[in-house]
């Protein structure tokens, strides 16, 4: 026996503040546990009135035993279990993104115009590239139709070249189109939402491969249209391209203004961090992106049925018109701040 | 004249990031490593790949079946969709992360707390397309076309290669769809609170002098805590053989098996009490080589 066993006799029950902590708190910790559990596993609208009023103020609490834990306590364990309770209770109070319908009609009614009068100053850049690009391709292909198969490649093409003879040309413009229009209005509706998406995002090299692919764009509509107006029927092909082009040609200018605004943003940032000027580029770009998928699938409605059902010049001219129109004051008509 | 090429003071090599909530309390969130968020990804693609083939088999059997050209249209329609919506739509939802994350315990969270946006989701997303489907459908196409020499496939894996191994170059890991969209991928960890070590603790048998208290630090504490929670018999004995060697503690006689652990719950119970006291007057010591730090 050492001297110090007869002291182990009358050794008193060590107290030390986790324990008592423990003790007061307990009941509520495991009650936030189990709503936070209830919320992951389903959604926030699994809890009932009196859950609810209760959730945010057991977070709280369960915050000030952590802050408190960490001053106070020793037990490591403790710790660790309040911060990931607090922090699981965090994400379903702050962190869960809204209902997807209130964000869809947010999206319509606010975002989306926003994120679009953000980029003015791109939009109009990416207009001036495409319009350049016509330009030049139509010009390149008036004057050496042999551009033409540079510029365009086949499948887009379809036999509209400047081989083709005028009765062809007018054929693709007003026949009755064979069955398979409706996927092949699909098809390039997924194409040119892609290459939307793609012009978005190769803006972050520097908008470069953004601008080129913008200024391409252009080129291919001059040199199509340069194959037309050759046969005499520039009119009637603007027609035809309008009634969903203004709608589509608008759309591909939209993305790739986003992609050049995060490009720019990387590289010029400004009064701002790097970080936070590209952060806020991309968010709008990517809000103004998100809306030129939408416009380029109501661009394959107008190509689908519009193009089948609508065969005067005039009407289409009409559409075409209209839906820029429309584009135009929905995006800047000036409106109160949300 | 300084070296030149000393090193710059490198900020903490872990992962724990402080995230300040709106009522002031830094919830010390763990980032998701490189590692685990590639896994998750790998994850992902499979689960599409086996969706796309289950969608294309149906309305293939649809298709013969009815010899429409919408079969066609639906078919387009749904690759579309699974391919940029599968990311979008499982982050836009309540739990911010695709299945692939939510199996290995990962997050998407906006950088500044805020709530997480479409416009953040949306972004982070679309720059996938560059990072992961351009050179893939950039190779896939030449392959197609009998055309991939050997330069095109080098540069198609370098293009991969910078994107892909971005998350490795910076302290957050963030892949460029997070720096575009200031946003994070964190760990969510959900455990039990362990047992109440020093409320076990009923009555203590052992009582322990001043000397054999002052030994150890907060670090020694809680990795013997960590030894107490693991319960495993071996390493029990042996730290409870240190710290009585260290002590000068003789074995007691009668000593039976579980007495070790016995003993170093009472030593772990007396050892927190004694550091808790301190920390009550604002002395806290951190380890056994550190002298008592006073608060001033």
């Amino acid at each position: 026996m050492n001297s110090r066993s007869s002291a182990v006799l009358d050794a008193q029950p060590v107290l030390v503040n986790a324990n008592r902590f423990r003790k007061a708190h307990a009941a509520d910790w495991e009650r936030l546990e189990t709503l936070v559990k209830r919320c992951e596993k389903r959604s926030v609208r699994a809890l009932s009135d009196d859950d609810l009023i209760a959730f945010p103020l057991l977070y709280r609490s369960a915050l000030s035993s952590l802050s408190i834990a960490r001053e106070t306590s020793l037990d490591r364990a403790l710790v660790t279990y309040l911060e990931q309770l607090s922090t699981r209770a965090y994400f379903q109070i702050y962190g869960v993104p809204t209902s997807a319908l209130r964000q869809l009609g947010r999206f319509f009614a606010h975002s989306w115009p926003a994120s679009v009068q953000a980029i003015w100053r791109e939009t109009l850049v990416a207009l001036l590239l495409t319009v350049a690009g016509a330009v030049v391709g139509y010009l390149l292909v008036a004057n050496d139709p042999g551009w033409f198969f540079g510029l365009m490649p086949g499948e887009m093409a379809q036999g509209r070249d400047p081989t083709a003879t005028a009765e062809s040309l007018r054929a693709t413009l007003y026949d009755s189109p064979q069955d398979g229009l409706a996927t092949f209005a699909t098809f390039l509706f997924t194409h040119n939402a892609q290459i939307a998406i793609f012009a978005f995002a190769l803006g972050f090299a520097f908008a470069v491969p953004t601008a080129l692919l913008i200024l391409y764009n252009g080129l291919m509509m001059g040199a199509i249209m340069a194959v037309f107006s050759a046969k005499g029927l520039g009119f009637e092909f603007a027609g035809w391209l309008m009634i969903h082009g203004t709608t589509e040609i608008f759309a591909i200018i939209l993305s790739g203004a986003a992609g050049i605004r995060i490009g720019t943003a990387i590289a010029f940032p400004g009064r701002e961090s790097r970080s936070d000027a590209a952060m806020r580029a991309g968010r709008a770009g990517a809000t103004a992106m998100a809306g030129a998928v939408v416009m380029l699938a109501i661009a394959g409605l107008l190509e689908g049925i519009g193009r089948q059902t609508v065969n005067v010049d005039g009407t289409r001219y009409a559409i075409g018109l209209a839906m820029l129109a429309g584009w135009i004051v929905y995006f800047y008509l000036p409106r109160k701040k949300a | 004249m300084r070296w030149p090429f000393r090193r710059k003071d490198r900020g903490p090599k872990s992962l724990r990031r402080s995230f300040v909530t709106p009522e002031g309390v830094d919830l010390q969130l763990e980032l998701g490593g490189a590692g685990v968020r590639a896994a998750a990804f790998m994850i992902d693609a499979v689960a599409i790949l086996v969706v796309l083939i289950i969608l294309t088999i149906i309305i293939g059997l649809l298709l013969v079946a009815s010899r429409s050209s919408a079969m066609a249209i639906l078919w387009l329609i749904g690759f579309f969709i699974l391919r940029n919506g599968w990311f979008v739509l499982f982050e836009m939802g309540g739990r911010g992360a695709t299945p692939g994350k939510r199996l290995l315990g990962l997050r998407v969270v906006a950088r500044d707390g805020a709530r997480l946006s479409g416009g953040a989701v949306l972004a982070r997303n679309a720059m996938r397309e560059i990072e992961v489907f351009l050179p893939l459908s950039f190779l896939a196409a030449q392959t197609a076309q009998g055309m991939a020499d050997s330069f095109l496939v080098i540069f198609a894996l370098s293009w991969s290669g910078i994107f892909l191994f971005f998350p490795l170059f910076n302290r957050d890991r963030l892949r460029v769809g997070d720096l575009v969209a200031g946003t994070w991928v964190v760990r969510t960890v959900s455990g039990e609170l362990g047992a109440d070590i020093v409320g076990a603790v009923e009555r203590a048998r052992w009582n322990f002098t001043d000397a054999e208290l002052s030994l150890y630090g907060e670090f020694e504490l809680q990795t013997l805590e960590n030894v107490l929670r693991s319960g495993r018999e071996e390493a029990v004995a042996t730290v409870a053989a240190t710290i009585r060697a260290k002590a000068g503690m003789e074995e007691p006689r009668h000593y039976r098996a579980g007495d070790d652990f016995r003993f170093l719950s009472d030593y772990y119970a007396a050892l927190c009490a004694r550091l808790e006291r301190g920390m009550m007057v604002g002395r806290r010591r951190a380890d056994k080589n550190a002298e008592v730090r006073v608060r001033q």
